[in-house]
């Protein structure tokens, strides 16, 4: 079984290499353009909260729908490629960034803010020097759960044709090869595992030095 | 001198906070606001430094309306102390004590000079506190901190918002007591809103008494003890609190009601205000025809006192019967 597998590993080295590279590749962009969408909607919804509720509540309904169910959606609006299979990620790395960011602002004590405007901040010396440092542990944890999320669902990406370690999988399985099936989901998996601990370690950096003595 | 002129402020809902409010609060002293919640102290406090806008009306710092300052440059010439500290806790103590000073662009040894300087002023020794950050002091030492970040800039008006309510009694009185003491050596206008009488009468040169949104009466913590504007301001100081500022001869007349006699014992009789002193009673009984006092509370005569009662209510508050009060 062993000795199958490092075979397998050695004479399917090219496809795999090519699978993970697109794996990262595919992982990377979503996550990159889901932070540049998320984290400055998430901080224009604690400022303007009326809209939370609904902002939060459209990426939520997003989140329900079963992934290869939106990769479905996806293909008869948007064609098959690398670009259907980033949306689909986007939209599924967009709610954790979202809802913590907003959740990390609005759960800066008020007491700090008042005495930030109490002794004349503007509100971009709040936003930057109060709310953001105070908010970063959160909004790190939630990047961390966006990473997580989306290295594992762009597995799915094979099916619209975008690649990634999807690709060893299915076509594992497809020939009743387990080590194959193995060479593409042992990487996923090792991939969001260290992913996960790189963000643990860089969110614990995050939290500001003063907020760990409690 | 901060004056309040005819301020009005109708917050959204309908519930209107303060009521054509004129004022003046004196430069250099310390102006205590006290009253009930909801009273709108907080409000007027809030003004000053615009974190309340007035619906109607003008606030003029120095006779120049605070409208013709900009917002933020205003609130960074005031300094500001609120009852929840608010310090930024992602920071050490030097960099939130020496924050409104970098706001207005200070340089880093002057704003070092003088952060170091009124940390020891308040007793809190700089190369000790100074890397800490908030959450490592405790509460009192925090405030002290907050006093220290409203004092860094050098404004001229300082705004607290029960600032040592939150504190344990100890703390609290010990930092009344270096706040009255600081204020003696730095003179600045001080507005100290509180909702504890204590508080006023022990630290305030003034005390403006406010209810529902209007003022009811403004003095020092002497003219409120001894001349109680009206009913309200005297339940809110306390019978208890007045009489245990003032001596027994200052009590009033009519806080001697159950000693009174309905009998006329005497035709040597003069007239008393029930709202006079047991002082003045008796100086009025010394005199030779004179041995019983008739009771005048407004326009009704409500009894009869002569120095045998007297001198039972004396015997009845030495004996701590304070049955009278």
């Amino acid at each position: 079984m062993l000795t199958n597998f490092i075979e397998t590993i050695q004479s399917r080295s090219d496809l795999i290499q090519q699978a993970f590279v697109e794996h990262i590749y595919l992982s990377f962009i979503a996550l990159a353009i889901g932070i540049a969408i998320a984290l400055p909607l998430g901080i224009l919804i604690a400022r303007y909260r009326k809209y939370a509720e609904p902002v939060i509540g459209v990426t939520a309904i997003f989140q329900t729908i079963p992934s290869l169910a939106l990769f479905g959606f996806l293909v008869p609006l948007m064609g098959i490629g690398s670009n259907t299979a980033l949306i689909a990620l986007i939209i599924y790395a967009l709610l954790p960034i979202l809802r913590n960011t907003y959740t990390g602002i609005i759960s800066v004590d008020s007491s700090i803010t008042e005495a930030g405007r109490g002794m004349g901040m503007t509100r971009s010396q709040i936003l930057t020097q109060i709310e953001f440092p105070l908010a970063l542990p959160f909004i790190m944890a939630g990047i961390r759960t966006a990473t997580v999320l989306t290295v594992g669902i762009a597995t799915l990406a094979t099916f619209v044709g975008a690649g990634g370690l999807g690709d060893v999988i299915y076509r594992g399985l497809q020939s009743y090869n387990n080590s194959l099936v193995l060479a593409g989901a042992l990487p996923v998996a090792l991939l969001a595992i260290s992913f996960d601990l790189l963000l643990k370690w860089v969110e614990k950096k995050a939290t500001p030095k003063g907020m760990k003595t409690n | 001198m901060i004056r309040f002129d005819q301020v009005t402020k109708k917050f959204p809902d309908g519930t209107e906070a303060l009521k054509n409010v004129s004022l003046t609060i004196p430069t250099g002293e310390l102006t205590a606001i006290i009253g009930p919640s909801g009273c709108g102290k907080t409000t007027l406090m809030k003004m000053i430094n615009r974190l309340e806008i007035p619906t109607n009306g003008d606030i003029l710092i120095d006779e120049k309306s605070i409208k013709e300052t900009d917002q933020v440059e205003l609130r960074r010439s005031i300094g500001y102390v609120i009852q929840r500290i608010g310090l930024l806790p992602h920071m050490t103590i030097e960099k939130n004590a020496g924050l409104v000073p970098k706001l207005k662009g200070w340089s880093d040894e002057k704003t070092q000079l003088r952060v170091r300087e009124l940390m020891t002023t308040v007793g809190l020794e700089p190369d000790i506190y100074l890397p800490r950050y908030p959450l490592e002091l405790s509460g009192g030492q925090q405030q002290r901190i907050g006093v220290v970040r409203a004092l860094a800039g050098d404004p001229n008006i300082v705004l607290m918002d029960e600032p040592f309510s939150a504190l344990d009694p100890i703390s609290r009185e010990q930092l009344q007591k270096e706040l009255r003491s600081l204020q003696q050596r730095i003179q600045k206008t001080i507005v100290f809103v509180t909702h504890d009488m204590d508080e006023a009468l022990k630290i305030a040169d003034n005390i403006i008494v406010m209810r529902e949104g209007e003022v009811e009466q403004i003095g020092s913590p002497d003219d409120l003890i001894h001349e109680p504007a009206n009913d309200f301001v005297r339940d809110f100081i306390g019978q208890e609190r007045i009489n245990r500022q003032r001596t027994f001869a200052q009590r009033k007349i009519h806080e001697l009601t159950s000693f009174f006699s309905q009998a006329r014992t005497s035709e040597q009789i003069a007239e008393i205000s029930s709202t006079d002193s047991i002082e003045t009673a008796i100086s009025m009984l010394e005199k030779p025809n004179v041995n019983l006092l008739a009771i005048r509370h407004k326009d009704e005569f409500v009894g009869y006192i002569d120095q045998t009662s007297l001198l039972r209510a004396v015997i009845a508050k030495e004996e701590g019967g304070n049955h009278a009060d």
